[in-house]
């Protein structure tokens, strides 16, 4: 499972879709989950006639859990010693997300990872970086 | 989000890495999670933020006898007029950075304390959005032998007006 050093170089890169046409109830799921009950997540009414928005949008802390999910397929379980990512723009209901890390070094036995999701119109919604411990 | 006792549950865990669409076995499968490196269960990288759950006092959860923003036959269910705008978010904000510093990884047992301490504060002008403030806090949550688990810095925006689409 966990990443082997010598097997690791700069500018490697590791992809997966982090979903397909992102749906309402998943955003629920994540609000129930989370305990995050902000309407503009789940309130389509509340949504688009009180925050001003044309529909409700995802919890960037879903993209963030999503692209984690990556990063732990990446590195294995229990292997992350640091993640932070930057929103970027908003994440809708529909939306389809790639997500990739990309190796930036290798170091001491931590790889040092930079980490971008974008949608299914190349926007970057979210960016940012990890580091794991590697074999 | 601040809390005097989070503790860490399976059924918990399970439900947080289904809404990520997480369906690792070490997730919810003790068994199977014995055998591996990870030696037991263990929670996703940014199951903390969960810790809402945990926060008696969290503003983005609906609480019996108070009022709730958001709708029910109206679109608020707030009589009185709010005092400014701070729009963006409707209430909340909106999320602008989550980083997470793990110190070890936390599962099914551990008893947390998340303490909440005021970061910097910050404005800037956007395009789409108007003036920003942004407001960042650090949480430290400590497991039961009172050793740091996770340190948590997050970046909050509240925009003068809705993000342009």
């Amino acid at each position: 499972m966990a990443l082997s050093a010598t097997s690791l170089k700069a500018g490697d890169t590791y992809t997966e879709c982090l979903v397909e046409d992102l749906s309402r109830t998943q955003i629920v799921m994540y609000a129930g989950a989370s305990g995050d009950y902000n309407p503009v997540h789940t309130d389509e009414k509340f949504t688009k006639e009180i925050a001003g928005y044309p529909s409700v949008f995802a919890h960037g802390m879903l993209t963030m859990g999503m692209t984690g999910r990556m990063l732990t397929n990446y590195v294995g379980d229990g292997r992350l010693t640091k993640y932070g990512v930057r929103f970027t723009s908003q994440v809708w209901p529909g939306d389809t997300l790639n997500s990739t890390a990309t190796v930036v070094d290798v170091t001491d036995g931590i790889v040092n990872l930079s980490v971008e999701t974008t949608n299914q119109d190349g926007a970057l919604v979210l960016s940012g970086y990890a580091a794991a411990r590697v074999d | 989000m601040a809390a005097d006792k989070f503790p860490v549950e399976g059924s918990h865990i399970m439900m947080f890495a289904r809404s990520i669409a997480d369906d690792n076995q070490v997730y919810y499968d003790a068994d199977y999670a014995k055998s591996t490196e990870a030696g037991g269960v263990i929670a996703p990288p940014t199951f903390a933020q969960s810790s809402a759950q945990f926060d008696p006092n969290y503003f983005l959860r609906p609480k019996i006898g108070e009022e709730w923003f958001g709708s029910g036959k109206e679109a608020t269910s707030i009589k009185k007029k709010e005092s400014s705008g701070g729009g963006g978010g409707g209430g909340g904000g909106l999320h602008a950075e989550q980083h997470f510093e793990y110190h070890r990884h936390i599962g099914p047992g551990d008893v947390l304390t998340a303490e909440v301490k005021p970061g910097k504060t910050w404005e800037k002008e956007g395009k789409r959005s108007g003036k920003l403030v942004f407001s960042e806090t650090i949480t430290e949550y400590r497991d039961q032998n009172g050793e740091l688990a996770i340190t948590a810095r997050g970046v909050g925006v509240r925009t003068e007006r809705p993000v342009d689409q």
